[in-house]
């Protein structure tokens, strides 16, 4: 049979599972609503954005209750550490996706002023390194850990692009400087959804070797 | 770009700088041990043909606590009655190797074992106050059966100062002539250790000496743990692991080999050991999954 704590671990491993899919459904459904400029799907993103907090404090409660009663060492208390972390990395990359939606609400009716060029790509990028971090995590894989914060440079060089674009759009269509801020934005919100995957996979090394490691401090 | 492994914080717990009160949490060097505190090397002992422990080494820092832990039977009461001579008292039992305190063997020939006995003190498991004896004479006796022979005044006055280095002396400073048996388990257990402080030990041995208490006279020896560490070298045993992650700073392992001798098999900072053991066996014991 299994240990009270054992069953506990799974468990909130679950559920840091299920919040990671929240956030990953909101950061697509935020972008969906963006490039096809849904207003109703973008109001969604937002208002969804409370159900990924609840669930992140769901988390941080069932850890708290499980440290107290249940007293892990080692290994288990490792584990717990960086669930308490990587939740609230998790709970941000749903504020980012709400953050994409209000930018589209504060666009609005209007068009956007130039095409997203590689900001969808940024989006896949950040999503495939957070679903890539917590099967590492499932995995305890802190090799793999390493290797996604390498990953991204590359969102911080799309980022890069992005921004460059679009300043020399601002510059050329001084009308279109406030809807290209909205873009910045947006590009700004994805860029760091890799750097909160940095984290998250800091973490995951952590909880493998007991080592707390900055790695890869983003350009940003 | 700022690429690889930029910083490395290692701190030791949890990489968050701590101010536990608990003293530097760096390894213990031999040379500290030899000067201050205890040195087990290649202890090996015997009940008879049973080996009860198979090649120990330990350093014991100086003004420090060091718990050791460990499934039952693995020899950790054993190991501690072989750093004061308790063990030889048990019918057809020996040991070899070395235990050094402050640098001299005590089991060197020519050396007295009442003397380590009285320079290496014990508390017990079970509070065993004389129980025909009041408050005073139970600490006093300390000092008589070690063969303290001392004025009157002056036993009055190392009696309070053991009551007091205790957290003993406001609870009983009006009833020091009551029976000891009238006082609480905790208050019996702070008096055993007020008994073994009278004789002014470099070292205090303490064999699971909460395990009889309730939480909050547990967290009472604890502190006073704690306090007596400025003054003296302590070791404890303890089957609770989360008083061994509490109170010490200092570690051992024990386990049990197959023919049940015991071994040591990690030793190190506690706050490491509790977060991050280097032997699979010391992670399979703390996180309850042996055997």
């Amino acid at each position: 049979m299994a240990r009270e704590l054992e069953r506990r671990l799974r468990e909130i491993q679950d559920d840091m599972l299920i919040l990671g899919s929240m956030a990953e459904k909101a950061i697509q459904k935020a972008m969906e609503a963006l490039r096809s400029r849904d207003l109703a799907l973008s109001r969604e993103v937002v208002a969804e954005d409370e159900a990924i907090n609840a669930k992140r404090y769901e988390i941080e409660e069932k850890c708290i209750h499980t440290m107290a009663t249940q007293q892990p060492m080692a290994a288990d208390l490792r584990t717990l550490v960086a669930i308490l972390t990587i939740t609230s990395q998790l709970e941000r990359i749903g504020d980012h996706a709400e953050g994409i939606g209000r930018i589209s609400l504060m666009v609005g009716h209007d068009a956007l002023p130039r095409p997203l060029g590689e900001m969808p790509d940024m989006a896949g990028v950040g999503l495939d390194m957070l679903r890539r971090s917590l099967t590492a995590f499932v995995q305890r894989d802190a090799d793999e850990a390493r290797r996604l914060c390498d990953v991204d440079d590359q969102v911080d060089a799309m980022y890069t692009r992005v921004c460059a674009e679009l300043i020399q759009h601002m510059i050329r269509n001084p009308e279109d400087i406030t809807r290209s801020t909205y873009l910045l934005w947006t590009a700004h919100n994805l860029e760091r959804i890799a750097d909160r995957v940095t984290n998250i996979c800091e973490r995951i090394i952590f909880m493998v070797t007991g080592r707390l490691e900055e790695i890869n401090v983003s350009r940003y | 770009m700022a690429v690889g492994f930029h910083t490395q914080r290692q701190n030791p717990i949890m990489g968050y700088e701590m101010h536990s009160g608990r003293g530097p949490q760096a390894p213990i060097s031999e040379a500290d041990a030899l000067a201050g505190g205890v040195v087990v090397r290649r202890l090996d002992a015997w009940y008879g043909s049973f080996q009860a422990l198979r090649g120990v080494d330990l350093l014991v820092a100086p003004n420090r606590i060091t718990a050791v832990i460990g499934p039952s039977g693995c020899g950790k009461s054993t190991l501690i009655r072989c750093l004061n001579r308790m063990h030889e008292v048990v019918p057809r039992a020996r040991v070899t190797g070395e235990v050094l305190l402050r640098g001299e063997d005590i089991y060197a020939p020519g050396v007295d074992a009442v003397v380590v006995r009285r320079r290496v003190g014990m508390v017990f498991q079970k509070p065993n106050p004389f129980p025909t004896m009041s408050v005073f004479d139970n600490v006093a006796a300390g000092l008589r059966l070690n063969g303290f022979m001392v004025r009157r005044g002056q036993t009055v006055e190392t009696v309070e100062k053991s009551l007091r280095q205790a957290a003993l002396w406001d609870e009983v400073k009006d009833k020091l002539s009551r029976p000891a048996t009238e006082l609480s388990g905790g208050q019996q257990q702070r008096l055993c250790i007020a008994r073994a402080l009278a004789v002014e030990p470099e070292v205090v041995l303490m064999d699971e000496p909460c395990s009889a208490l309730d939480p909050v006279a547990t967290l009472k020896i604890e502190e006073l743990m704690r306090a007596l560490a400025k003054e003296y070298t302590i070791v404890i045993v303890t089957h609770n692991m989360q008083q061994a992650a509490r109170v010490s700073v200092h570690t051992a392992v024990m386990m049990m080999a197959e023919d049940r001798a015991g071994e040591m098999i990690e030793f190190g900072p506690t706050e490491e050991i509790f977060t991050k053991p280097r032997d699979k066996r010391t992670e399979d014991y703390i996180t309850g999954r042996f055997g």
